[in-house]
């Protein structure tokens, strides 16, 4: 069993409205899965069908092979979109309650909030108010209560809004640590940069539709074109170009570098090899720049949603 | 089910240490107290205001009737025209002045009485002026045709008709007054701990949508708990709370009838009153031993258990719904639509308590009204103190019970899918349709 969680041809109605239309999605163990689409498309639901707050219609979720089950909730962490504390509750006393919610005893929970407390260095707010803290101090409180009782799989909805680059990168690397830890993730998110940082896995929903999905990388290479940007360095590049032009396939190259004269983006057909190209081009200019146009998850994730 | 207690002590912990709820305990029944006592001082003030009437007795037959009393002066005129006299009481400034025209014929006098005064006069001086009148007057008739008023006066006779059941129980008013009041009392105590504590629970639930914690919170347990620890919890803040109340104002009434020495006998409420006319007749002691034996005739036993159970489940159907109506919207504005089908049978159910019980206990209306879940827990609770079959009791808790029950899955059924609803304000329509998500 090396899938965490599988959802297995998933359908989910809202009276006339299709929510979700057989999704199947598998989440490797040990990965960091990015959930990606566009507003609107039913990753929400997907992720509340995953927490046991709404049934499937149709289809079947198995978490380490065993269908979902109302103890499971315990081997899950969810930090929603949607989300606040108390206001008026203090935070010492709120993180207890969630954590015993989450099946922690008192004793255990205290001791776990410690660690994290000390470790994000806000052991000073534990007799705070929510509502005295500000909007990035309450999500790091957020944060250390889903991740409390250790659970196997954890979901963040978009859980870099509202943190600041440092408290965001914070957030990161303990994301990363957990993950090393053993822990699986499932992230949702319309940042792509950060999909590129972190996922090693994506799955794309668009209008109820599971679009695309796999292994970021096999992706990428699905994706890519076989395009190679070339930075040259030469006194006549009119006539290089004119020379190129009369081999290749050439597109307009939008990438940035310091003193090319010449930038260009070559596609290579079927059985050009990338060397057979280099060494053209050895031959009638210095080459400066020569990289393989790798799709970005932007890229794809654009692509993608304007196919469909 | 350790959930459930987690959310019950945390749902009691914040409302018993909320600052408002605090204050409102502390201060309410003070307030209360206070507001009895101004209201006291204040008729006590205006009975004590002494007013000064003048009489200007045409026809001489009616003057001894107008004596002096603790409110009431009286300046008897004579020789004097009624103009005159009209200004002479506007010059003196006194309150008013009755004119009673010159008649020779005993029937047409009544026709030809009058009050003049600045303003219009207060309503008890008239009508006590116009017994008064009316008394001597139908005295001085009977005298004209002939009849010894002191033969009347003594023939009139009391009766109090004493009742007893085919069984053999005996009763009397006084037996149907008390059971009025612990009927009344407990239909009104299930009345107000809904409307506040209901209330409550609605916006405890409107909080937790507001401040987003709901979808965390429902990603730990089931809606359901969340929706019954929800009431649970500030049900036993609200009983707190009353334990509170009852304390404090007991205390309260002690201490002030103790030191200002205001008569609380004068500001009962109708039921008492009731019980103090009647205690008030002669032969008063053997009137408190019926008080103590009505007491003891009712089904003590029966009423307790009753209001134990009517009460809860008449609190918990209630409370439902107002939970229901909290997941549904996302302020408290949007709630009005919603509160109006629950006030209704509620409002409905008092009346018919308070109007056909005390009339008919146990008549077709207040015995349907004694069924219908949504009135039954108050209009059962009034009914029992009269002798209510068991079986009856037992149907309607019954009903009650499969209601509640329907009630709490429907208001689960649209907490599950209300609470994640944000920035719509559903329709009745819109609701119909959560129910089949």
């Amino acid at each position: 069993m090396n899938d965490l969680l599988v959802a297995q041809s998933v359908s989910k109605n809202f009276g006339n409205f299709k929510a979700l239309n057989k999704v199947s999605i598998s989440v490797p163990k040990g990965s960091i899965f990015g959930l990606l689409g566009p507003n609107g498309a039913g990753k929400t639901t997907l992720i509340r069908i995953i927490n046991q707050i709404t049934m499937p219609d149709e289809g079947e979720v198995l978490l380490d092979g065993m269908p979902l089950q109302s103890h499971h909730i315990r081997d899950i962490g969810y930090l929603p979109e949607e989300r606040g504390l108390y206001k008026s509750m203090k935070v010492g006393e709120q993180a207890l309650y969630l954590a015993q919610l989450k099946g922690l005893s008192k004793s255990d929970a205290k001791e776990r909030l410690k660690y994290w407390f000390d470790k994000l260095d806000i052991g000073e707010w534990w007799n705070k108010k929510i509502q005295e803290l500000s909007k990035g101090q309450a999500q790091k409180i957020q944060f250390v209560v889903t991740v409390l009782h250790r659970p196997k799989l954890l979901i963040f909805d978009e859980p870099f809004s509202g943190f600041d680059p440092i408290n965001a990168n914070l957030i990161k690397d303990e994301i990363l640590q957990l993950r090393d830890e053993g822990a699986t993730v499932i992230f949702s998110t319309h940042r792509m940069e950060s999909v590129e940082e972190l996922c090693d896995h994506i799955a794309l929903i668009h209008k109820s539709n599971k679009v695309l999905d796999g292994n970021l990388n096999a992706i990428k290479r699905e994706f890519k074109t076989n395009t190679f940007e070339v930075g040259l360095q030469t006194n006549t590049p009119e006539e290089v170009t004119k020379i190129i032009n009369e081999k290749f396939e050439v597109l307009p190259a939008t990438f940035k570098n310091l003193n090319d004269d010449l930038k260009l983006n070559i596609k290579l057909n079927g059985t050009t090899t990338s060397n057979d190209l280099l060494s053209f081009l050895t031959t009638k200019a210095e080459v400066h720049h020569f990289v393989e146009v790798i799709p970005s998850a932007n890229d794809i994730f654009i692509q993608t949603v304007k196919n469909n | 089910m350790n959930h459930l207690s987690l959310i019950i002590k945390r749902e009691y912990l914040t409302k018993v240490r909320n600052k408002s709820f605090i204050i409102m305990t502390v201060l309410s029944p003070l307030i209360m107290i206070a507001l009895i006592a101004v209201v006291a001082y204040l008729s006590q003030l205006n009975n004590n205001k002494n007013r000064t009437i003048a009489v200007l007795d045409e026809s001489g037959l009616l003057s001894s009737i107008f004596k002096n009393s603790d409110n009431i002066t009286f300046d008897i005129l004579a020789d004097i025209s009624l103009e005159k006299a009209i200004e002479q009481v506007k010059a003196k400034e006194i309150y008013g002045l009755l004119h009673v025209g010159k008649r020779d014929d005993l029937e047409n006098i009544s026709k030809h009485i009058k009050f003049y005064s600045e303003e219009s006069p207060s309503l008890t001086i008239i009508s006590d002026l116009e017994n008064k009148l009316e008394a001597k007057l139908t005295d001085l008739k009977l005298q004209m045709s002939g009849v010894d008023i002191q033969k009347i006066r003594t023939s009139k006779t009391n009766v109090n008709i004493a009742q007893e059941s085919f069984t053999g129980e005996t009763s009397s008013k006084i037996d149907n007054v008390l059971k009025l009041a612990f009927g009344g009392i407990a239909g009104y105590l299930l009345f107000m701990f809904i409307i506040i504590y209901g209330n409550m629970i609605m916006r405890s639930v409107i909080e937790e949508k507001t401040s987003r914690i709901i979808e965390v919170i429902i990603s730990s347990v089931k809606p359901i708990q969340l929706m019954m620890g929800k009431i649970i919890g500030t049900s036993l803040a609200g009983i707190t709370q009353f334990v509170i109340w009852l304390i404090l104002g007991g205390i309260a009434m002690f201490i002030l009838s103790a030191i200002f020495g205001i008569d609380l006998a004068q500001m009962q409420t109708p039921q008492q009153e009731m019980m103090q006319q009647a205690m008030s007749n002669p032969d008063n002691q053997e009137q408190i031993q019926q008080v103590m034996n009505a007491f003891f005739n009712l089904p003590i036993a029966n009423l307790i258990v009753a209001f134990i159970f009517f009460f809860i489940g008449g609190y918990l159907l209630y409370s439902s719904l107002y939970a229901a109506i909290g997941a549904a919207v996302d302020n408290e504005t949007d709630t009005q639509q919603f509160m109006m089908p629950i006030l209704m049978p509620l409002i409905l159910a008092v009346y018919v308590g308070v109007f056909t019980v005390i009339e008919d206990p146990h008549g077709t209306v207040s015995t349907v009204f004694s069924f219908i879940p949504l009135t039954s827990p108050v209009v059962m609770l009034m009914r029992i103190p009269f002798g209510v079959p068991i079986w009856q009791q037992l149907l309607s808790l019954g009903l009650l019970i499969g209601t509640f029950m329907f009630s709490v899955w429907f208001a689960a059924k649209i907490y599950r899918v209300g609470i994640l609803m944000y920035g719509k304000k559903p329709s009745y329509k819109e609701l119909y349709k959560w129910l089949r998500y």
